[in-house]
């Protein structure tokens, strides 16, 4: 056990906090949430920040044209940025963490010549199509079809909760291309596509969310084209290429998460100071276990990593646990902040209101709870396959 | 170039929990502890001196002792691992204060780094604790707010009275309100009676840690086994949903636990206390559920679990001294525990 950083570790931060020093001050003013075109220029602006630093897919191999971080260096980078408050991944979400890296794992020299540079410079969004109205939990029992045409797929059918849709440019989508059927399992016949979404027959409708805010959106597809060549992976062999997308969502997806949750607690605790809160010896206890949880996460996090990079960078169940306390503890951190503000807790004008109401979506998007605790009790504890 | 961050054991660190693991199963098997708990009233609890005996000689109290002082020469990363061992089997006894003292001079002390001595604790700070096995202890680690001394047991027994433990395996007294004692310690020794509630905290914490991750197994391995309805009760996701939780439980606390014993700050150690009493008594009563009405039976080591985990709860930073310290860190600007 050894928590100490090498040299070039702590050169790695050291050159990345002085260039953050210099770089976020540029940046524009944060735009409107409800501002789709202004958000997009925003985090595409300051991907192509990155980009231009050398900071641009830091943890992808450097044969897809990321940089080859160790799992370690990729830490660093993403507490750094957290830390000095520069904007998250936003819109660059599901490219970077997604689907960039199942089409570097996966894809053609081609499709990887035509995919991941715009990824990377931040000139293309990518959302992800998985869900569907019927088929969420459930992914594998999806009901969108692709027929062949010659040498294009005929896509009908639609998609839900699709985050980014208004200003994405590209979609990872899921199909199904064989009936389920005795022969033809539900997860045997599903084909991952990259679906432009500017093609004809493509239907954006925003959603609008508990916070009031546009989030994510439904899609309809309506006989849209989309070219053979467009396939990752093999025809009816989509699942598998979903489950190596899957293990990156779970891998470090939240780790600037984490660091922002410290932050909020320290903030939470200088409130309190302000505003005699933090004389209630229950509240302050209760800030304090936030802390202990806080810790936890982070060395939880540290943990997963490195056993990611004596595995080789594959990121391993831990990401399940991890997932599952860490939602909670985001949830329980909100509510002890409505207790230290009092009435502001009412006021949604506030930023932090904002984010209370954000946390709920934590235990539902990206697997649910309950599929969480489903797969750390049959895959990691080995118990019987359950209903 | 070779990434450093590396929390995982190295193979040193593995095999010595491994050999810890091995002398626990063969010198104190389930049915060992099965005799301490079952045995009369009055002798059942009574200390293993011979086990002691072998503790020390495996090196146990000696890890953290330097080489040059007949010890191992290890850290606290190594004492964790073989707490947690320790805690996994249920291994009864004042482990940590006698490991404390093997790390301390003075003539009460000589004998705590081969195990002819038996050492246990009065931390005179804050709640009164009761005492683990005063009658069984040769010495008593008195620890006041800032002095350390070591006290023949025999004195100390004079003035307790023994209650009826909750826990079968730890026998515990009460002793009389702590008398002012003389600061013991000298120029430049301040800072040790913090110190040592520090490790004595994480070495409880790593104890409870052996214990939740041992629950689970205990767990998953009931809910494999027991059938009803016509299939193993693991099937079903309630069952499922408890060990799950558990599991999380377990690791969240092995995370902190151990980076607190590579870091040894404060903040760090009260998080792996906090943490650790959580998953154990948790874990313990989870565990529980899944066994059913055997769960409630003397003959499942369950309660065992639970009812050790509460004494350990009790001692050194409960939940109460653990959150004050991380309260106070939020608002201090020295200290982070990221
Ligand atoms: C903010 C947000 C953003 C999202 N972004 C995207 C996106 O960009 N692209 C995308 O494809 N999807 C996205 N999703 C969808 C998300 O992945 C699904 O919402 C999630 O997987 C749950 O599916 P569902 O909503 O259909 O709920 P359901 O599957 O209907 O679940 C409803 C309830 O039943 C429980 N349940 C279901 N099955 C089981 C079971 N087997 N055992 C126990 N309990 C069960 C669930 O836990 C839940 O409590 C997003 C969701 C949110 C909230």
């Amino acid at each position: 056990m050894d928590l100490a950083f090498t040299e070039d570790e702590e050169d790695f931060r050291h050159r990345l906090r002085a260039w953050l020093a210099d770089a976020l001050p540029m940046l524009p003013d944060r735009p409107h949430p409800a501002d789709w075109p202004g958000r997009r220029a925003y985090d595409c602006g300051w991907q192509r920040m990155l980009h231009d630093a050398g900071y641009a897919g830091l943890h992808w191999p450097k044969d897809a044209g990321g940089q080859g971080a160790t799992p370690t260096q990729h830490l660093i980078f993403l507490e750094e940025t957290e830390r000095a408050g520069a904007p998250y991944v936003g819109a660059g979400f599901v490219g970077l963490l997604h689907a960039g890296p199942t089409i570097a794992a996966e894809g053609t020299p081609e499709q990887r010549a035509r995919w991941l540079p715009p990824i990377l410079r931040g000139d293309e969004v990518w959302c992800q199509g998985f869900s569907e109205p019927d088929a969420g939990s459930d992914l594998a029992s999806l009901r969108t079809r692709a027929v062949r045409d010659g040498d294009t797929y005929v896509v009908s059918g639609s998609k839900i909760w699709t985050s980014h849709a208004e200003i994405a440019d590209w979609c990872e989508l899921l199909v199904r291309t064989a009936p389920v059927n005795a022969d033809t399992p539900k997860h045997r016949g599903i084909t991952w596509l990259a679906m432009p979404m500017d093609a004809p027959g493509v239907t954006v409708r925003p959603l609008r969310t508990l916070a009031g805010t546009a989030e994510f959106a439904e899609m309809f597809l309506d006989e849209v084209r989309v070219p053979v060549t467009h396939r990752v992976g093999e025809e009816n062999d989509g699942w598998r290429v979903t489950m190596v997308t899957l293990s990156f969502e779970r891998g470090t997806a939240f780790v600037g998460e984490v660091v922002a949750c410290r932050r909020v607690l320290e903030a939470l605790a200088r409130t309190a100071k302000a505003n005699g809160r933090w004389d209630d010896a229950v509240l302050r206890r209760r800030l304090g276990r936030l802390a202990a949880e806080c810790a936890a996460l982070w060395r939880l996090t540290q943990w997963n990593v490195s056993e990611a990079q004596r595995t080789g960078g594959v990121p391993g169940v831990g990401g399940s646990v991890f997932k599952l306390r860490f939602s909670q503890v985001r949830q329980e951190l909100y509510e002890a902040a409505a207790e230290v503000l009092g009435p502001d807790a009412l006021d949604a004008g506030q930023e932090w209101v904002a984010d209370r109401l954000s946390s709920l979506s934590y235990t539902i998007a990206a697997g649910t709870s309950q599929i969480q605790r489903n797969i750390v009790a049959e895959r990691i504890l080995g118990l019987p396959k359950g209903r | 170039m070779n990434g450093a961050v590396d929390f995982q054991l190295t193979d040193d660190q593995r095999a010595l929990r491994a050999g810890m693991r091995e002398l626990l199963e063969r010198r104190f098997p389930r049915t060992r502890l099965r005799a301490v708990v079952d045995g009369d009233a009055e002798r059942g609890a009574e200390l293993d001196r011979a086990l002691w005996r072998e503790l020390g000689a495996a090196g146990l109290f000696a890890l953290r002792v330097p080489e040059s002082a007949g010890g191992v020469g290890l850290g606290l990363p190594e004492a964790v691992l073989a707490f947690e061992e320790a805690g996994r089997a249920l291994l009864p006894g004042p482990l940590v204060a006698t490991e404390l003292a093997a790390g301390l001079s003075g003539a009460l002390a000589a004998g705590a780094v081969q195990g002819e001595t038996v050492v246990t604790a009065l931390d005179e700070e804050g709640a009164q604790v009761p005492v683990e096995h005063l009658a069984s202890a040769d010495a008593v680690l008195a620890l006041g707010s800032t002095a350390v001394e070591l006290i023949p047991a025999a004195e100390v027994v004079r003035a307790a009275q023994p209650i009826r433990s909750v826990d079968p395996a730890t026998p515990l007294h009460r002793t009389a309100p702590p008398r002012t004692r003389q600061d013991q310690a000298g120029p430049g020794r301040s800072g040790i009676a913090a110190r040592l509630r520090r490790e004595a905290a994480l070495l409880t914490a790593a104890q409870q840690l052996g214990s939740a991750s041992r629950t689970v197994e205990l767990a998953v391995d009931h809910a494999k086994r027991r059938t009803q309805f016509g299939r193993p009760i693991g099937a079903f996701q309630a069952v499922q949903h408890l060990c799950a939780q558990m599991l999380v439980r377990a690791e969240s606390s092995r995370s902190v636990v151990y980076a607190a014993a590579v870091t040894e700050g404060p903040g760090d150690i009260a998080a792996a206390k906090l943490l650790a009493d959580e998953a154990a008594v948790h874990n313990a009563r989870d565990c529980l559920q899944v066994h059913g009405g055997m769960g409630f039976t003397w003959e499942a080591d369950v309660h065992l679990h639970l009812k050790r985990a509460w004494v350990r709860a009790g001692q050194w930073q409960c939940a109460a001294a653990a959150e004050e310290e991380l309260a106070a860190g939020l608002v201090s600007t020295v200290e982070t525990c990221l």
